[in-house]
């Protein structure tokens, strides 16, 4: 074991695929994080490849407990801290799309409801990988799953994605931030600020299943980097209801060049890619007009990260953060 | 400290005494008076910590978290509500968290209906709970701290099961132990292995086939041995209030040639029925099961065998026999002349009376029966 690998709080040696994403959030995670926090974390594949007894991936203290109960698990531990007279051990959740988006999403609602001092963090892989790639209410349009394949009749997913960002927004939470593994810095900034939130706060991962979206192992940072440079995701924040772009897709790659890198994809013909493409740049004018609205100072640029990188050895090449573009374009006339 | 007011308001008084350090709650017929009460101990600081989930099944799950961190924790849920528990209630068993809850009894959908029966908790008797059924307030009131004793001994939660609105309704004088008292009896809650930072353990791991049956023995293990240690809680609260309590309660049993069994409140009712049989010479006693989960087949057989015996189930088993005269039936087993009979009924809110439990006793004169309670409905309740 390397000196390097011994200091990650998500230890070396679980059973996540080479080239899986959500592992790697897992140690991005833990390490910005520290020592001083309490995961809990929902059924799914990070919590199948983490805690088989009698080993564990965690060095930090751990409770799993159903699919979807872990938001309530959480509001429990905070409790019990809170009555214990501990106000510094921060409590974190650890969930994918399918306990978030779809299973757990009532306790996750009571849970922001209730303002518990929870960070909440969704790593987001946009399908069911632990049970075998099904569609989630994350899974994105077009995309086929073994229960959205491509037969005679319906050829992958039929809608869009659940706006997942702007569902917790609308629950008064604080800070919510949407982030990529690809973008270290970025994330690490974020998840400081949702730590620091005394109440619920939320952060959703773009940690693309390498074997779940059909693409190898050693792309798995370059999937999820070109995805934000497609605006097929966003890095942005919604603080005190005030939206930032962190990073601006001003002048995007075409939506194909990624699709066509995943297999889930592959089946795609020319109206679905334009549809894509379309929403796409919908999407994209929105988060343009919500940021231009919160009239703030321009985003701040994410400079290329020089710091120290988390060591991912089924991703060789270090992620390396683009530039932002310096001030969101002007809103579209209505 | 005598207590004359509603059911699940001295339980929550109770409840109260043994300073639980998170409560969360969601509000279910039979037990939200329960859950109010609990609420005031709260907003006048009692109580620390007071989550309002948003489900039972977050109100399990919170208290989950909550036990595994290190607190005291208690709830209350019956019928829909413990139904919407399902689920968790095993991951709190498997997790070995010694978390308590004041089931109040209730009938299951469909039809819908909030009146009391047994076929909510009974058909959680799997999930690896303690279950203690009470007959009065005065029994729900004792049980509690002896319920949060036995938990935090041998680390698994228990159920304390009263009949709803016939008990968590019921206005009746009721001796309440007072926090001297209770501390005497209940010794500081430490959870041997809980989520703290300086020292990282994981809970609720995943376990492969080579090692997760040894998890399950060791569930079976400990809910038999939780026995002496119920045995043991109930002489002691008996030492400090003078009230004492075992596995079962035997009324008039030793020279009794017909028994009837049961769990819960039916059976005051049975024992003011065999006051009245024995005043006209018949042999006849109760016995109350107040300890269901773990089963007390050494008991019940030292008590029952060579008798006939009648089961009352206020739960049914679909396509099988009633749960309760099973597992009567299996514990005497074997025994000479023993002969078991089955009534079940009393669903939904429909009383067992006095002429009912009569009936029964007349029957095991004859022979064994497997039959329903009170199976005719009212005339008025079939017309318009």
């Amino acid at each position: 074991m390397s000196k390097q690998s011994e200091m990650h709080l998500y230890a070396p040696g679980h059973s996540g695929c080479p080239g899986c994403g959500p592992s790697n959030a897992l140690i991005q995670v833990c390490d910005t994080l520290g020592k001083d926090i309490i995961i809990v974390q929902a059924t799914g594949c990070m919590e199948i490849t983490s805690s088989q007894y009698p080993q564990t991936a965690w060095r930090v203290p751990y409770i799993h407990s159903l699919f979807q109960n872990a938001p309530a698990v959480a509001s429990g531990v905070a409790a019990a801290l809170k009555a214990q007279g501990n106000d510094h051990t921060k409590v974190v959740v650890i969930a994918g799309d399918g306990a978030t988006y779809d299973i757990g999403f009532g306790a996750l609602s009571g849970m922001l409801e209730r303002g518990d001092n929870i960070l909440y963090v969704c790593y987001d892989n946009q399908l069911y990988a632990n049970t075998g790639v099904q569609k989630s209410s994350a899974t994105p349009y077009g995309a086929a799953t073994t229960t959205t394949t491509v037969g005679k009749v319906h050829k992958g997913k039929e809608t869009e994605r659940k706006p997942i960002v702007e569902i917790i927004a609308a629950h008064g939470v604080q800070y919510v931030a949407s982030a990529s593994i690809a973008y270290y810095a970025d994330l690490q900034m974020k998840l400081k600020k949702a730590k620091a939130v005394k109440g619920p706060s939320f952060v959703v991962i773009d940690a693309p299943c390498c074997l779940g979206a059909g693409f190898d192992g050693a792309i798995t940072m370059k999937v999820s980097k070109l995805s934000v440079q497609s605006r097929l995701w966003y890095l942005y924040e919604i603080e005190n209801g005030q939206y930032k772009m962190n990073f601006n897709p001003a002048n995007p790659k075409p939506v194909k060049e990624v699709l066509e890198m995943q297999k889930r994809f592959k089946h795609l013909d020319e109206a679905q890619l334009e549809h894509i493409q379309q929403y796409a740049n919908l999407t994209y004018e929105e988060l343009v007009r919500k940021c231009a609205l919160a009239q703030k100072p321009p985003a701040p640029q994410i400079a290329p990260s020089t710091s120290q990188q988390p060591s991912v050895p089924a991703q060789p090449a270090s992620p390396q953060a683009p530039a932002a573009a310096p001030t969101a374009p002007a809103p579209k006339p209505q | 400290m005598l207590r004359t007011k509603e059911g699940a308001r001295v339980i929550g008084e109770m409840a109260a005494n043994c300073k639980p350090q998170v409560v969360a709650c969601y509000p279910i017929t039979p037990t939200t008076h329960l859950t109010e009460e609990l609420n005031k101990y709260y907003t006048d600081g009692k109580i620390p910590e007071y989550i309002t989930v948003e489900a039972e099944f977050s109100a399990i799950s919170a208290l989950i978290g909550a036990s595994a961190a290190g607190s005291r924790t208690f709830t209350t849920t019956g019928g829909q509500g413990l139904l919407y528990m399902h689920e968790p209630l095993f991951s709190a068993a498997g997790m070995r968290l010694p978390i308590v809850m004041l089931v109040g009894n209730r009938a299951v959908s469909s039809p819908l209906n909030i009146w009391n029966d047994e076929q909510d908790s009974i058909s959680q008797r799997d999930t690896g709970w303690i279950q203690i059924y009470c007959k009065n307030n005065q029994e729900a009131v004792d049980t509690i701290p002896q319920a949060f004793y036995v938990a935090e001994k041998i680390l698994l939660p228990v159920m304390v099961c009263v009949d709803g609105h016939y008990l968590t309704h019921a206005v009746e004088q009721v001796d309440v132990a007072d926090e001297s008292v209770v501390a005497k009896f209940l010794p500081e809650y430490k959870y041997p292995l809980k989520l703290d930072p300086q020292n990282p353990v994981s809970l609720g791991v995943y376990a492969n086939p080579t090692h997760y049956q040894i998890f399950r023995q060791d569930l079976v293990s400990d809910m038999e041995a939780a026995k002496e240690l119920l045995i043991e809680a109930g002489k002691k609260w008996g030492e400090l209030t003078g009230r004492e309590y075992g596995l079962i309660r035997e009324y008039k049993t030793k020279d009794a040639k017909r028994i009837i069994v049961g769990l819960g409140s039916v059976m005051d009712n049975v024992i003011t029925v065999v006051d009245e049989l024995r005043a006209q010479g018949e042999k006849v006693g109760a016995l109350h099961l107040r300890v269901y989960r773990p089963f007390p087949h050494e008991e019940l057989r030292k008590a029952l065998a060579g008798k006939q015996i009648g089961v009352i189930d206020r739960d049914i088993s679909i396509g099988g026999s009633a749960p309760v005269y099973v597992e009567v039936s299996e514990a005497l087993s074997g025994t000479k002349g023993t002969k078991v009979s089955s009534f079940y009924g009393g669903l939904g809110g429909r009383g067992i009376k006095r002429n009912h439990i009569k009936e029964m006793f007349e029957k095991l004169k004859k022979g064994p029966v497997k039959e329903w309670i009170a199976k005719e409905a009212p005339k008025a309740a079939m017309s318009g």
